[in-house]
C-alpha cells in the first residue's frame, strides 16, 4: 500500500511544479517583468546650501521650522540618492502610453513636490498648489523639440492645470516669482521610476528582454546599463553617481 | 448661349480647383527653409506670401533677425532687449492662449506697432501687403507652423463703463492675485520679485513699469492691456491669468492699472477722488 502513494504525490507533485513554472511564466508575459536596483552617490554629499526666501514672507513663515535648502543631492541611508529618473533608452517597443496615472506637481512651502516629476511622452499631470502666494508655473522646454513652452499664474486657491508633454525631454521648471524655484520635468518614452529617500527605485510592467537602462540625475548627468528582464527573473541595474 | 458660359465657367473653376492642391501638400511635407518659401499669411482680405518679402527682410530686418531668422543678425551684441528668433515660434504679444502660436493678424499688428523700449520700430511705412508678406517670411523660420495651428484668440467682452466700484475691484484683482510681486504695489517695477526675473533665455528682463509713461509693449489700448495679462507674454516671466481672472473681472484690473499709469485718464481722476490707497503687500491673501 506505501509504495503506490508513494509515485502518487510525486507524480502529484510533478504536475503542481509544472502547472507553478507555466502560470509564472505566463504573468510575466503579461507585462509583470520589473527592472529594480539602488542608485548611490560616491563620496561625501557636497554641502546644500539654504535658501533665502526673505523676498516673500509667507514663504520664510512655510519654512520656519526645517529651512528649505537646495535639492540637487538628497542622500539618504548608505549614500543612496533620491531624485534620479531610470527609465528603458533602448530596446522599448512598447506603444505610447498607456498608463492612467496622473502624476501631480505641487507648489508647497514654495518649494516643488517632487522636486524632480518623471513622465511619459503624452501622459497627463496635473500641477497644484497648496501656498497661499501667487506662483508662476514656468517649464521652458526647447520649442525645436516639439514641446511648446507655457507659463501661468497660480494665485491662492487656483484650480489645478491639466497638461501633458508631447516628446522626450529634460525640462527645467521655474517660478519667476520666488527665483529660487527649480524643478524638473523629466519626459521619457515608455516606463520610468524615480530613487526614494533611499536610492531605491522599481520599473514596473517590463515585459521580457533585453533593455539598456538610463540612470538620469540633474542637471545633465548620465549612466547607462544593459539590462536583461527574463521570465519571471527581473533585471537589476545598481549605479553610482559621483558628486560634480 | 448664358447656360453655356456658365458651363464653361463652371469647368474651367473645378480644374483649378483639382489642380491647386498638390503642390500644397508636397510643401507640407519638407522641413528645410527653401521647401517653406509658399507659406502664407491671411490678414482680412490680404494673403502676404513669404518669396515676396525676401528684398524687403533683407533690407530692413537681417540687421538684427538674421539671415537664419534666429535673432543673431550683426547688430545682436549691441542691442537690448535682443532680437526675437523666430525659429522658436515663440511670440509676446499674442490674442492667443499662452503656449500657442499667434495669428497672422497678431504678427501683422506688432509690425505695425513696432515694440516700445526695443530697438523694433514701427514699421507703419510699409504697405499692408508688404506687412502680410513679412508676416509670411516671420512664420517660414519655424517648423511649428507646419505641424500647428494658431491658437483660438481668447474672447474680449465689450468694455463697460468705468465706476468706481469697478475700480476698488480693480484694485482687489490686483492685490488677489499678486501683480504687486513684480511690478510693484504702486506699478513701478519694484517688486520683491522685480529684481531676478528673467526671460525664457536666462537673460534679465524688466517688469512693466506703470508710472514712466510708457507704452505696454503689446498696445495701450482698453483691450489690448486686457489681451496681456489673459494671454500672457510668453518668452518673458508675465504670466497668463486666464484661469485665475474672469472676463468682468478683467475689466476691473484694466481700469485699476490705468490709475498707476502716468498718462492722464478718467479712472486716474476717479481713483483720486476716492483716495485709493495702493494694496498692503504684508495682508494676508485674501484680506486687503
Amino acid at each position: 500500500m506505501k509504495k503506490p502513494d508513494l509515485v502518487l504525490v510525486l507524480s502529484m507533485l510533478v504536475v503542481v511544479g509544472c502547472g507553478a513554472l507555466f502560470f509564472g511564466r505566463r504573468v510575466s508575459a503579461a507585462g509583470d517583468g520589473k527592472i529594480s536596483g539602488t542608485v548611490k552617490l560616491d563620496g561625501t554629499a557636497p554641502h546644500m546650501k539654504g535658501i533665502d526666501m526673505s523676498k516673500d514672507p509667507y514663504c520664510v513663515k512655510a519654512n520656519s521650522g526645517s529651512p528649505a535648502h537646495l535639492q540637487i543631492y538628497e542622500v539618504g541611508q548608505n549614500g543612496g540618492l533620491e531624485n534620479v529618473v531610470l527609465y528603458i533608452s533602448e530596446g522599448w517597443t512598447g506603444s505610447a502610453s498607456t498608463s492612467t496615472e496622473v502624476p501631480v506637481f505641487d507648489q508647497k512651502n514654495c518649494m516643488y513636490s517632487p522636486h524632480v516629476l518623471a513622465l511619459d511622452a503624452g501622459q497627463t499631470f496635473k500641477v497644484t498648489s497648496s501656498d497661499q502666494t501667487t506662483h508662476n508655473i514656468h517649464p521652458l522646454p526647447n520649442p525645436m523639440t516639439g514641446n511648446i513652452p507655457w507659463n501661468q499664474s497660480q494665485p491662492p486657491g487656483a484650480a489645478p492645470i491639466e497638461k501633458s508633454w508631447k516628446n522626450p525631454e529634460v525640462i527645467p521648471v521655474q517660478c519667476n516669482i520666488h527665483p529660487w524655484m527649480h524643478g524638473w520635468h523629466v519626459v521619457v518614452k515608455g516606463p520610468y521610476a524615480t530613487t526614494d529617500a533611499s536610492g531605491n527605485y522599481t520599473i514596473n510592467n517590463v515585459p521580457p528582454g533585453n533593455y539598456t537602462v538610463t540612470a538620469w540625475h540633474e542637471p545633465d548627468q548620465t549612466q547607462t546599463q544593459k539590462v536583461t528582464v527574463a521570465a519571471g527573473k527581473p533585471g537589476t541595474a545598481d549605479f553610482t553617481f559621483k558628486a560634480k | 448661349m448664358r447656360t453655356r458660359l456658365r458651363m464653361w465657367t463652371l469647368l474651367a473653376g473645378a480644374t483649378v480647383v483639382l489642380a491647386l492642391p498638390m503642390p500644397a501638400w508636397a510643401q507640407l511635407t519638407q522641413h528645410d527653409l527653401a521647401s517653406r518659401l509658399g507659406m502664407e499669411s491671411h490678414v482680412g482680405h490680404l494673403t502676404g506670401h513669404a518669396k515676396d518679402a525676401k528684398a524687403d527682410y533683407r533690407r530692413y530686418c537681417v540687421g538684427c533677425h538674421g539671415e537664419l531668422g534666429d535673432g543673431n543678425g550683426e547688430n545682436f551684441p549691441w542691442v537690448d532687449p535682443k532680437p526675437r528668433d523666430f525659429q522658436l515660434g515663440v511670440f509676446k504679444c499674442r490674442s492667443t492662449p499662452t503656449g500657442t502660436l499667434p495669428t497672422d493678424e497678431d504678427l501683422f499688428d506688432t509690425l505695425a506697432r513696432g515694440l516700445d523700449r526695443s530697438n523694433m520700430p514701427q514699421w507703419s511705412t510699409f504697405t499692408k501687403q508688404q506687412r502680410a508678406d513679412l508676416v509670411a517670411w516671420v512664420k517660414h523660420y519655424s517648423p511649428r507652423w507646419a505641424n500647428e495651428k494658431p491658437g483660438t484668440p481668447i474672447q474680449i467682452p465689450a468694455e463697460p463703463e468705468v465706476t468706481a466700484d469697478r475700480i476698488k475691484a480693480g484694485r482687489d484683482v490686483f492685490a488677489r492675485v499678486q501683480c504687486w510681486k513684480c511690478h510693484g504695489v504702486l506699478g513701478q517695477a519694484n517688486g520683491p520679485s522685480a529684481a531676478t526675473l528673467t526671460d525664457d533665455l536666462g537673460r534679465p528682463i524688466a517688469a512693466f513699469n506703470f508710472t514712466e509713461g510708457a507704452r505696454p509693449k503689446c498696445g495701450d489700448t482698453d483691450r489690448d492691456i486686457y489681451r496681456i495679462f489673459m494671454t500672457g507674454l510668453d518668452g518673458t516671466p508675465m504670466p497668463s491669468y486666464a484661469d485665475n481672472i474672469k472676463p468682468d473681472e478683467a475689466w476691473d484690473l484694466v481700469f485699476y492699472l490705468r490709475t498707476l499709469m502716468s498718462q492722464p485718464s478718467k479712472e486716474k481722476e476717479m481713483a483720486k477722488k476716492l483716495d485709493l490707497k495702493p494694496v498692503d503687500p504684508n495682508a494676508p491673501a485674501g484680506q486687503q
